[in-house]
């Protein structure tokens, strides 16, 4: 009779969710040692709390293994293809702000937009024999992004961490990368296009559109909704 | 075997029938040359796997490619093929759409009369789907090509339309761009009048020369006139075109008086309607669409077909095919030959024989 709250287990991601619910009365904590993924919570009735690593969070909601989790849009967005019916938005959270961009080397002097990227990719294929190569590991929201943007003669290569090094190390042209404040891309020597921005993320609390409620259930969810919103 | 299998086959053996060779292909092919072909856009169509000898592979998403390699690589001039079997196609955005199905599929490599072979693949299926009262729509991708050819501009202008043919929303701002219709940006125009930094770091793989290159590029494409309104305006109606066949080529023949460049692509219309009247195709009847063909995947450069269920319009085509002269040209080393063909899906048949 409890409902599952699935929430980020480590990390800023995690303080901050942590805070925004004690703003609210709520007090979520960890419960054994630093290295057990169990927790409660203190302040409402019948609401667990499991831990979980963001990623797996979009996963747990769309098999509604939780009724509640809290992550990334971006995250939603690029494990769930179908989110707007598996996951329902309650609350954007207000933090962990980071928007997910195309960089491309700022000595491009010659390319600012997605057009000028997309003429970049035909020369670029010409003289080098392969495609333009964009590292990401947002590989489904890019690629929408590219074909919605008529964007042609490209690549994914995956590249899972370091993706602003990527270009330095001639492994990629161009990057696709979630960023916060832009320090690390020029530290890198790359800009955003100017229309590039792909998606703006922030943490956000959603219902599961599959996980089952019964009537006390439902009574609680409907409880603490009323505390958050 | 399942209903569906039972018709996929004797929709093959009646192709045999006909003198097709029946083939077979891999299900498993390279990923690499598929991706070259359609880009990255496949990867959201086709389901990758790989292993540490072959590297990245893909569950084949159409016979095509596998059938027009296997032709160009034997040294047969002329053929007609005929094979069946599954093509896995990712869906991630409608769950009812299955991620597997069967395909009968007939294919024509035969350079004697492109009009005569484009009416044959369209009548055979067109046979094997009579009774489930399907809607027809025709397109030529030939006919657009020739009007791009044709267009008063430079090469450079002309070969970023062509390719972009399938892509109709950047095709569309690229018009607007070359015409002068949208302003040019301010970054492009900064760039123009050097009003812009060069005192950057370069890293990565594309170089100064480069960069200089595409510069030059654009100053001299600045420094070209836009294409005319009367052109645009001829670009335009023609991509309107749409309607019954008869009314359709009465539009395209009055649009070539003011497009002369897509002349001898209207009169290879006006010979393939020939041939299908002549093999008994109710040409009154079908609908021509001037951008049907144009999201599909890109390889069909000339006639293009699809075969619609009118009483179930949320289907996809029951039957689909084209024109693909291009890729045996890109598949064949050296050689090229024409080609045409189209598939049946027997499980989408056997469905709508029970809703009838």
């Amino acid at each position: 009779m409890t409902i599952k709250l699935g929430v980020p287990s480590k990390g800023r991601l995690m303080d901050e969710t942590f805070e925004w619910f004690a703003q609210r009365g709520m007090s979520l904590s960890r419960t054994g040692s630093d290295r057990e993924y169990a927790g409660v919570v203190d302040g409402i009735d019948n609401v667990a709390l499991v831990l979980l690593s963001a990623g797996e969070i979009p996963r747990e909601l769309a098999a509604g293994r939780i009724h509640l989790g809290v992550t990334g849009t971006d995250l939603i967005c690029e494990k769930l293809p179908l989110w707007s019916k598996q996951v329902e938005l309650i609350k954007k959270m207000g933090f962990g702000h980071a928007d997910l961009v195309l960089a491309v080397p700022r000595g491009w002097i010659d390319v600012d937009l997605t057009d000028d990227l997309d003429a970049v990719a035909a020369m670029f294929r010409a003289r080098h024999g392969f495609r333009l190569r964009i590292a990401t590991k947002y590989h489904r929201l890019v690629r929408e992004f590219l074909r919605e943007a008529g964007v042609a003669d490209y690549a994914l290569v995956d590249s899972q961490g370091a993706t602003e090094g990527t270009v330095a190390n001639q492994t990629a042209e161009a990057i696709a990368d979630i960023t916060s404040s832009g320090t690390t891309l020029h530290a890198n020597h790359l800009k955003v296009l100017s229309d590039g921005l792909i998606l703006a993320s922030q943490a956000t609390l959603w219902r599961s559109n599959k996980a089952s409620f019964n009537e006390v259930e439902y009574a609680v969810l409907l409880r603490l909704i009323e505390r958050l919103v | 075997m399942t209903d569906a299998r039972l018709r996929a086959v004797a929709l093959r053996d009646s192709f045999v029938a006909e003198g097709a060779i029946a083939i077979e292909t891999p299900i498993l092919q390279p990923a690499g040359l598929l991706l070259d072909l359609y880009g990255e856009d496949i990867r959201a169509r086709a389901y990758m796997t790989s292993d540490a000898l072959h590297g990245e592979q893909m569950l084949r998403p159409d016979f095509t490619v596998p059938v027009v390699q296997m032709h160009m690589s034997n040294s047969i001039e002329q053929a007609r093929y005929t094979y069946v079997g599954e093509v896995f196609r990712r869906q991630e955005d409608d769950p009812n759409r299955p991620n597997e199905f069967l395909q009968t599929g007939y294919e024509i490599f035969d350079r004697t009369n492109p009009a005569e072979t484009d009416a044959e693949v369209f009548a055979l299926l067109e046979r094997s789907v009579s009774h489930l009262k399907l809607s027809a729509i025709i397109g030529d991708i030939g006919i657009l090509m020739a009007a791009v050819d044709g267009l008063h501009t430079t090469e450079r202008r002309k070969m970023a339309l062509r390719r972009h043919i399938w892509r109709p929303n950047r095709f569309r701002m690229l018009l607007d761009r070359f015409s002068g219709r949208t302003a040019i940006p301010n970054s492009r125009q900064a760039l123009l009048n050097d009003h812009i930094s060069r005192d950057v770091p370069l890293i990565g793989l594309r170089s100064h020369s480069e960069i200089q290159d595409r510069v030059n590029a654009l100053k001299a494409d600045s420094a070209e006139p836009p294409i005319t309104s009367v052109e645009i305006d001829g670009l335009d109606a023609l991509l309107k075109v749409c309607g019954k066949l008869p009314f359709a080529l009465k539009c395209l023949r009055d649009l070539a008086k003011t497009i002369p460049s897509i002349s001898s692509a209207v009169l290879n219309l006006d010979a393939r309607i020939e041939a299908l009247i002549s093999r008994g195709i109710d040409v009154e009847d079908l609908e021509f669409d001037m951008n049907f063909g144009r999201t599909s995947m890109e390889y069909y450069d000339g006639f293009v077909f699809g075969f619609y269920s009118k009483i179930r319009p949320e289907l996809p085509a029951i039957a689909s095919g084209g024109r693909y002269d291009a890729l045996t040209q890109r598949l064949g080393n050296g050689e090229e030959i024409p080609a045409v063909g189209g598939v049946l899906r027997p499980s989408l048949m056997v469905d709508l024989e029970r809703s009838l």
